[in-house]
């Protein structure tokens, strides 16, 4: 089969996997190597779809003897297989990134024979790429749920971020869906991927020389809307592995109706839940990096995501009390908590204002941008003037501001798939 | 007595910029504009015609740093880069708010000039963060060539980036705006000045590999989620011409430029 041919094959079946980011790692590059790492990561591209391209995201082979239903690559479905060779997958990866068209490989597998036997073949082609070929740019790699723990730490000790995907969000569907897949055969790489990693870091400061295990950290992935699981127990989920793992990222993805097995919903007429999928980054964003809890942004009274308006919008509506935040005095986690006010704005709020009071002008000249913001801030004991507004109309205002892509049967834009990491 | 206000007219190069900045303050006047040779418009001001001098320039260079911090500095340095208008004046004044207050006068987030040279020197770093990635090379006999047309002169933050990226390679890369281009190989770097840019024809391994990548392009989009307005925020058609992957001529040694105005002639590499 010819390499282009293979590359067609591979690549699409590797393109429902969620993350293709390059983040957690700076690495310069060395004389007699090829390649660097970037902590922010770096986007090459924006495929049609509008998801950032940073890795050649492959797999190694789409031979599968597993039959996920929610997969295409499960050994049921008719479709074109192949597999590359460790040489072959290394000379693309050397002549894409040379020509800067990616920032690394990121290599997974359907399962070959047995979980060993994959976990060895993607071995022995990140050996070559890294001895042989001497890469030093970016590699992630999919560690093979079921896999002898001891392969999968010398896949470690070769890829910069591990991942071992989480599939869906609970053991029922799992074992409704993934007969061969087990929770524990999941959980049991992740925890051993944490522990690698913290072990490798502890006897880094004591030798520089040691070896380094995944030095980019581990994410995983769900599948979401393919089965029941409501928003809020995705949450808690996704809080117990940031929190029992030490996970980088946990990515979403929304279910492609790509099986007609009568355990999924129907493909015709389905929807993609891309607008969920985009609440659920937000709210994401909102454990990562503004200190919000899982059961601080849904509870059992309200165990979805307000499709309509963010969810920290939805938090702030929720707890007027909390409000209004005085922008001259509020410590840093206040003014995360303002709607419309991100890390940036709130850290060049807290440098500004060392010099003198800030006013709205000043805010707007710090970009700050004030159409939900104002809402909820004061500036020096007043609020913007001419605003007036009851509860009711917040609500009215805020969901305004939200109509263009809520409204519209398009997707919204999913300005979340950047390379943050 | 305030100052004398002056036209500074000026070899248009950062060190002749700093000579500028030493005469002002040596004899007392205030440039209110800048001319370079590039634009011959007259002022109504008195005309300073000032020689770039190297000594001068370095005295105020090693200044910066005392006057206006490190982050002030890098602002300063880097604001010569942008594509601000009237950029000189801005740092003129940036630099004199400096020389009045000392370095914590960049915290003075809604300034004017802090303001503005600030969101420049933003405009240019995220330039220069995009180009590391929708930069494109190709390998002709050898060396890798790219092209590009940015808006800021990015090349001198690209190139610690490229050097690092590719420590044994040699490579140039052409900006199409400026009309310069950084040629760099183990152990040694230039940014030139360059006419014209005609780069050799792509070989077959070239060309190969540009299909493999055009083809990976179209295959790891997911029609279901097709969303041609998010790909259009995150890169801007502008990146597009100097890209592989929208690439229609495959023949072409570097992606098919919208307006390639001067006829090709021998390779320049
Ligand atoms: S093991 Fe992986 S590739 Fe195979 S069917 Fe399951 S999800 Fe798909």
């Amino acid at each position: 089969m010819e390499l282009l041919d293979k590359l067609n094959i591979l690549a699409d079946a590797a393109k429902y996997d969620a993350a293709c980011t390059s983040s957690g790692l700076d690495r310069s590059g060395r004389p007699g190597t090829v390649g660097s790492t970037m902590m922010a990561g770096c986007c090459h591209s924006f495929s049609a779809d509008g998801r950032c391209i940073s890795l050649l995201k492959v797999l190694f082979t789409n031979y599968c003897v597993y039959d996920c239903q929610y997969c295409v690559n499960r050994r049921s479905n008719d479709l074109p297989r192949a597999a590359f060779t460790p040489r072959e997958l290394c000379e693309l990866t050397m002549g894409f990134y040379r020509r800067n068209y990616i920032e690394g490989l990121f290599l997974s597998s359907a399962v070959i024979q047995n979980p060993d036997y994959t976990t060895e073949q993607m071995i022995e082609t990140l050996r070559l790429l890294r001895e042989e070929y001497r890469f030093g740019g970016y590699i992630h790699a999919k560690a093979i749920p079921g896999a002898n723990p001891l392969l999968t730490y010398r896949l470690g000790l070769l890829a910069d971020r591990l991942s071992v995907n989480i599939e869906l969000p609970s053991a029922q569907s799992l074992s409704l869906l993934a007969p061969d897949k087990k929770k524990w055969a999941i959980l049991a790489p992740m925890g051993q991927i944490r522990d690698g990693i913290s072990v490798s870091k502890q006897e880094r400061r004591l030798c520089r020389h040691a070896p380094r295990f995944a030095p980019a950290g581990q994410s995983t992935q769900m599948i979401v809307g393919a089965t029941g699981e409501s928003d809020r127990h995705i949450l808690s989920l996704t809080q117990g592995l940031y929190d029992k793992y030490q996970l980088k990222r946990v990515f979403y993805s929304a279910y492609m109706p790509v099986s007609t097995s009568p355990l999924l919903p129907a493909p015709q007429g389905f929807q993609p839940p891309l607008l969920r999928e985009h609440r659920l980054y937000q709210a994401d964003w909102l454990l990562r990096f503004y200190h919000f809890r899982a059961e601080e942004i849904l509870d059992e009274g309200q165990p979805d995501l307000d499709l309509r308006m963010d969810p920290k919008c939805c938090w702030a509506l929720r707890h007027l009390e909390f409000f209004p935040v005085e922008v001259n005095r509020a410590d840093y986690e206040a003014l995360l908590r303002v709607p419309g006010i991100g890390v940036r704005s709130a850290r060049r709020i807290l440098t500004a204002r060392r010099v003198g009071p800030l006013t709205f002008e000043g805010l707007k000249r710090l970009g700050v941008v004030l159409k939900r913001a104002q809402y909820f801030l004061t500036c020096s004991g007043r609020p913007l003037r001419g605003l007036h507004v009851t509860e009711d109309g917040l609500l009215r205002h805020l969901l305004a501001l939200e109509a263009p892509a809520t409204l519209s049967q398009e997707p919204v834009q999913l300005s979340l798939f950047d390379s943050a990491g | 007595m305030p100052w004398t206000q002056v036209c500074c007219c000026y070899d248009g190069s950062f060190p002749g910029f700093l000579s500028c900045v030493f005469e002002s303050y040596v004899h007392k006047e205030e440039p209110v504009e800048f001319r370079t040779p590039e634009d011959l418009s007259c002022s109504l001001y008195p005309q300073r015609t000032i020689q770039t001098h190297p000594a001068h320039a370095q005295r105020v260079y090693r200044s910066l740093e005392g006057k206006l911090g490190r982050e002030g500095r890098e602002l300063f340095v880097r604001g010569f880069l942008t594509c601000l208008p009237e950029k000189e004046l801005w740092l003129w004044r940036f630099l004199r708010m400096g020389y009045d207050r000392g370095p914590s006068f960049t915290r003075n987030l809604t300034d004017p000039t802090v303001d503005t040279v600030r969101r420049a020197v933003q405009h240019l770093n995220s330039e220069a963060h995009q180009y590391k990635g929708f930069t494109r090379f190709s390998e002709l006999h050898g060396i890798l060539v790219g092209e590009i047309e940015p808006k800021n002169r990015v090349l001198p933050l690209l190139r610690p980036h490229f050097r690092g990226r590719y420590p044994g390679e040699n490579l140039v890369l052409h900006d199409r705006t400026h009309h310069e281009a950084l040629f760099s190989r183990p152990r040694e770097w230039a940014i030139l000045p360059v006419e014209d840019f005609h780069p050799g024809p792509p070989g077959e391994e070239e060309l190969q590999y540009r299909k493999l990548w055009r083809s990976f392009y179209d295959t790891i989009a997911i029609e279901g989620r097709y969303n041609p307005k998010c790909r259009m925020t995150h890169m801007p058609k502008r990146y597009w011409a100097m890209m592989t992957e929208f690439q229609k001529d495959w023949d072409t040694a570097l992606p098919e430029l919208p307006d390639a105005s001067s006829p090709q002639k021998g390779p320049l590499v």
